[in-house]
């Protein structure tokens, strides 16, 4: 706390930037935070940090045509002695740089003991003299500035040494990270063998830093696009944080007095510094977007200043960013989730000061649901540390899993699946049949559409027979659904209300949408709304053809007005309203269920007379527009089986008007879909029955056939024609020795055989084997 | 004699590998079995040219035969022009397309001059070739389909070296495919892969397939010139031209460990892995001589492209590398076209054939890395501006 107070009289500034002559690929500060060293290829200066700006101080890079020592991949500014630096050279020297000396030339000492270029040097926290290098040549190398060579060489014996760092807390120990995914810890005393090695990533470790407190910890990133935190303290050297980043990681830094906060870089592409919390490795904690190049060089201003960030980049700028002006990607970021499950159940995440108030009303709903309440919220708790002013770290998630065998499910889709006749008796059989199972499932909207379908397309032959059988029916029919409706609507009643439970006014608009646009897809709760709307559908086709039918008639054909008149339909107040609506007391859902049920009783009194009157004179295809829009509309809806079953009941009555690739498409998801619930047989009906060609083929495919090598009579476990363990080709054509991968013939006396063409042509010539083994061969 | 276990086990490998490509295409092509004294080597070059031709990616398959072919007609390398043809109309490709490059849809013409650059001279490619390309309109590339393309482009000029150095180019006319119970017009992959026999997709190219034969034929004596616009534009002494303001290549400042990888496989996903495999395979192959010689040969590749290492001492070139080893690299790398009369000769006749072999190999990978580093580097400037 002392350190703090005496650094922020000395530190102060703002976001400032200046421009350099040629790009930077290092920089490196002075201990007292007053000077910064910029370093690349082509440029090696020391500028002031001042104020309110950089001011360039010293030019390093002096001599007419400057040799390839001046071009530096690396660069640190000692932490003990102001006027020492050193920097890593890309033709593989290190030079050391002394700034009190008096001429231009600052170059004190030159090693040229690498072979290749050396990507990194680190001075030795508190020992002046000690310095150490690593290099693409493999090798580390650790100088003593009083002597001309190197006192000691590390050999790492993995590729390339990217970045090498003394450990700030133990004074004997370096770590090394290596191109090929390596990190090691070495004793400084021992240089014939690493402490410790263990592979960090997968790919090159660019960069590591030791944490400036915690003793044991390592911070490492990679190509790989990762930063991960070690922990070194234990036996096992451990993973404890992971950071995802979208790029490669250039440099890593800890922030300075911020335990789980540390800066990173990236090498290609992404040219935003970013500072992470640890253990939030989803979201960035801060941004600098300032570079228009990658940043290659970031380094914290002060030692124990976590406001000061200065970055050098391809760009040729040097900045100073200021923490204050930083963008905080968590103030733009969602952080409300909401996720429905594969059996229904609905995960919401939020943060845990929205949500610690619907849990005490999530507590009331219990009770209010006593039967199959099995919901339970889940909380994560994380607490923030009072010492830092971020923002709150934590979120809670709760998982409501609905109830068992509730209707949100996908088990009518199975029973659907089992119990509808696609073929096998007569059209009106058919129809009256599935719209029967579509009935015992509680699924109103199918139901009638069968029903609607049998008087649609039954054979005006006996249409009085029809018409009346119909008459019964529909008697009958209407009312048991607006009856099968009002159980189905408490039903909503209850899950509406557990839903209002779950997210309470804040999330409600969110969770709304959502909702609804779940619950359209697999289950009857959003179809019975629909069900008014279908069924008005038939209404007003029934009373349009009342007014048109004279005009219309002669041509055959539906045109256009058909359409406008749908979509007029979907504004009727009986539409699906209530659900948009949220209602906020069983009332209104009460009322909606009385006005669901009306609807159909109009219908059952339109049917009734439009039969009478129309029926015989319409012909089938008449309906084909109608019935067309219908099967779009369920397939639209995700209930592709709908479209299906129809499209194979109605056969030919129906397939010319529906472009071919779409009836594949149906046909596709649906057979996907039954595979999925492993509905085997039905799958295979659906496929029989249709009339796609590619869909017919399906039976055809992936009729794999699992053979054992001719040779060594094992199994033939790859792909491929070659057997995996004698290493012969297992099917060979006794007449041209090729692999045979068409058809295969065979004698079953011999087992000898081929290509079909060639056996055939063989047998012309000669009754023996064609392999030669005497046998006199026989096919059927 | 773990040595020659280990040997042995190399053949083993290599006869395996070599086994399945026959049983697979019907034939076993000449690079892959001049590859096959490097059974390491080879699994990786099968596998990266197996992804980059067949497997995900954005580019259609026969488009991808038709950008090898124009790749491979730069070197005037036949072999591979046939080869791809034959490939390319298997893919189901236009047969027209084969006439000539103005045949071919525009946007595959405007190919032809970053196809033309990165063959002769990669360090003429340049952020606005990358622009042009991608700049939004009808014929218009996507960032991840060019960057496919260029792949490809890089793969096949480097073959083109390995074909032309392992002398595979003599056998212009690749003895065609042995058809028996496959049906022609089938895909090679296909048929790898289980019983497709009874594909309804057959119905149609069946009665195709006489027309189709003939034409494959008819392309495999096709003039690889006709893919070629521009003939006179070849390789020039970098050296040369280093007083204009072409600037060298500093590996430090872009390389493939640090730049290119993390870019094409950004782009391409999983293509930088297997070509980083093929680098690390190749420079890690046994060789009787010293190390110091292989990156020598490396870094000479990459010096004539206009590639230099700040680490590396060039003088060393001229100590490692004899006169007619230098001559044959060069000409391998820069001019492996059989058409024309050799500009060096090629009597670099080195110990064994396995050494060669070895040459050729490091002529390829060193090449591939160039013309990737070149265009990378310019899709890398393009992202920036």
């Amino acid at each position: 706390m002392e350190k703090m107070t005496r650094v922020s009289g000395t530190v102060s500034g703002c976001t400032m930037f200046c421009h350099l002559d040629a790009p930077a690929n290092a920089i490196s500060v002075c201990r007292d935070a007053t000077q910064v060293v910029v370093a690349g290829r082509n440029i090696f200066k020391i500028y002031g940090l001042e104020e309110d700006g950089f001011v360039e101080r010293l030019n390093l890079r002096v001599g007419r045509k400057p040799s390839l020592n001046f071009s530096c991949a690396d660069v640190m500014w000692h932490q003990m002695e102001e006027n020492l630096l050193a920097t890593a050279a890309t033709n593989g020297a290190v030079v050391t740089w002394n700034l009190a000396r008096p001429c231009r030339n600052k170059q004190e000492q030159l090693f040229t003991e690498h072979k290749r270029t050396v990507n990194k040097v680190c001075f030795h926290p508190t020992e002046v003299n000690m310095l150490l290098s690593g290099s693409q040549d493999g090798f580390m190398k650790c100088f003593d500035l009083r002597k001309k060579e190197s006192v000691s060489t590390f050999s790492g014996q993995s590729e390339s040494v990217r970045d090498v760092q003394f450990s700030i807390k133990d004074y004997f120990t370096f770590a090394a990270s290596f191109e090929n995914g390596n990190v090691q810890l070495w004793d400084i005393r021992r240089p014939d063998r690493y402490e410790r090695m263990f592979t960090a990533h997968t790919g090159p470790v660019f960069c590591c830093d030791w944490h400036p407190e915690d003793r044991g910890w390592l911070a490492t990133g990679g190509r790989d696009k990762m930063v991960k935190v070690w922990d070194m303290s234990t036996n096992r050297v451990k993973e404890i944080y992971c950071v995802q980043t979208i790029a490669s990681v250039a440099r890593v830094k800890w922030r300075p007095e911020r335990r789980y906060h540390l800066a990173t870089c990236s090498m290609m592409v992404d040219h935003n510094i970013y500072v992470w919390d640890v253990r939030r490795p989803f979201i960035p904690f801060a941004t600098f977007e300032e570079h228009k190049d990658v940043t290659t060089g970031i380094v914290w201003r002060h030692q124990h200043d976590p406001y000061f960030l200065l970055s050098g980049s391809k760009d040729s700028t040097l900045y100073q960013h200021m923490f204050k002006d930083a963008s905080r990607p968590v103030d733009r970021a969602n952080p409300e989730g909401l996720c429905f499950g594969l059996f229904g159940d609905l995960a919401f995440a939020a943060k845990e000061s929205l949500m610690s108030a619907p849990q005490s009303v999530g507590d009331v709903g219990r009770k209010t649901y006593p039967g199959g309440d099995r919901r339970y919220p889940i909380f994560f708790f994380k607490k923030p540390d009072v010492t830092e002013q971020f923002a709150q770290v934590s979120s809670a998630l709760s998982v409501f899993e609905s109830e068992a065998g509730s209707s949100v499910g996908m088990d009518w889709f199975i029973n659907t699946a089992q119990s509808y006749l696609l073929s096998g008796k007569p059209f009106a059989e058919l129809c009256e049949h599935n719209a029967q199972v579509a009935k015992r499932l509680n699924r109103p909207q199918e139901s009638t559409t069968w029903t609607m379908l049998r008087i649609m397309f039954s054979e005006p032959a006996n249409p009085s027979l029809s018409s009346n059988h119909n008459l019964n029916k529909s008697g009958n029919l209407p009312l048991v659904n607006s009856f099968s409706m009002k159980e189905m609507s408490a039903a909503l009643n209850e899950r509406n209300k557990e839903n209002r439970q779950d997210n309470l006014h804040s999330l409600e608009t969110n969770l709304n949408n959502n909702d609804e646009n779940e619950e359209t897809e697999g289950s009857e709760g959003q179809a019975e709304y629909l069900f008014g709307d279908a069924e008005l559908d038939d209404d007003d086709l029934y009373s349009m053809e009342h007014d048109n039918q004279a005009a219309e008639e002669p041509e055959y054909l539906l045109p256009q007005e058909a359409f406008p008149l749908r979509h007029e339909i979907m504004d009727h107040p009986s539409a699906p309203e209530p659900v948009q609506e949220k209602p906020e007391s069983p009332h209104v859902s009460g009322s909606e269920a009385e006005s669901t049920c009306l609807t159909p009783m109009e219908s059952f009194s339109l049917i009734s007379v439009s039969q009478l009157l129309f029926s015989p004179h319409l012909p089938p295809k008449f309906f084909c527009p109608i019935v067309k829009e219908m099967l779009c509309y369920y397939a639209e809806q995700g209930d592709v089986q709908m479209a299906v079953s129809v499209l194979i009941v109605l056969g030919d009555r129906i397939r010319k008007e529906i472009d071919e690739l779409t009836q594949e498409h149906w046909y596709m998801s649906y057979i996907d879909l039954l595979q999925r619930f492993e509905l085997w047989n039905v799958s295979n009906e659906v496929i029989k029955l249709s009339t796609c060609g590619a869909i017919m083929c399906l039976n055809q495919t992936s009729t794999t056939l699992h053979i054992n090598c001719s040779n060594c009579k094992r199994p033939m476990s790859n792909k491929g024609w070659i057997c995996d363990r004698c290493h012969h080709c297992a099917s060979v054509c006794a007449v041209c020795h090729h692999v045979v991968k068409g058809l295969f013939v065979w004698c079953q006396g011999c087992s000898h055989g081929g290509h079909l063409e060639h056996v055939m042509e063989w047998l012309k010539q000669s009754k023996h084997c064609p392999a030669g083994c005497g046998h006199l061969c026989e096919y059927t | 004699d773990a040595r020659r276990t280990r040997g042995r086990r190399g053949v083993y490998r290599a006869s395996l590998l070599c086994m399945k490509a026959l049983a697979n295409r019907g034939r076993l092509d000449s690079v892959s079995q001049q590859m096959a004294s490097h059974p390491q080597y080879l699994e990786s070059f099968l596998r990266t040219q197996h992804y980059i031709l067949y497997m995900d990616g954005p580019l259609p398959v026969h488009y991808r035969h038709y950008i090898a072919i124009m790749a491979a007609a730069r070197h005037h390398c036949r072999y591979l022009v046939s080869l791809h043809s034959a490939q390319f109309l298997l893919a189901d490709g236009d047969p027209l397309w084969l006439q000539g490059l103005e045949a071919a849809p525009l946007r595959l013409q405007h190919l032809d001059h970053i196809n033309k650059v990165l063959a002769h001279q990669p360090w003429l490619t340049a952020r606005s070739h990358i622009q042009a390309l991608l700049k939004t309109g009808e014929q218009c590339w996507s960032l991840a389909e060019l960057v496919q393309a260029v792949v490809l482009l890089a793969h096949c000029h480097s073959l083109c070296s390995f074909v032309f150095g392992s002398g595979s180019d003599s056998d212009t006319t690749p003895t065609p495919r042995v058809h028996h119970g496959t049906p022609p017009g089938y895909c090679l992959c296909d048929a790898a892969n289980g019983n497709t026999a009874l594909s309804p997709s057959l119905a149609g190219p069946t009665e195709k397939a006489p027309r189709r034969r003939e034409e494959d034929e008819a392309m495999f004596s096709a003039d690889p010139s006709r893919f070629v616009t521009d003939p006179e534009f070849g390789y020039q002494e970098f050296a040369r031209r280093e007083e204009d303001h072409f600037q060298v290549f500093r590996v430090q400042d872009y390389s493939w460990e640090d730049h290119g990888f993390s870019l094409v496989n950004r782009l391409y996903s999983d293509i930088g892995h297997l070509l980083d495999e093929r680098f690390r395979n190749v420079a890690s192959l046994p060789f009787p001589h010293s190390p110091d010689l292989k990156r020598a040969i490396w870094n000479y590749i990459h010096c004539i492209y206009g590639i230099r290492y700040d680490d590396y001492d060039y003088g060393e070139v001229n100590r490692l590398l004899e006169r007619g080893l230098k001559l044959y690299i060069k000409a391998v790398a820069c001019y492996p076209d059989s058409s024309k009369t050799p500009l060096c000769p090629l009597s670099w006749a080195p110990v064994k054939a396995s050494d060669k072999v070895h040459v050729n190999l490091l002529v390829m990978e060193a090449r591939l890395q160039a013309e990737l580093l070149y265009a990378l580097r310019a899709i890398t400037q393009y992202m920036i501006a």
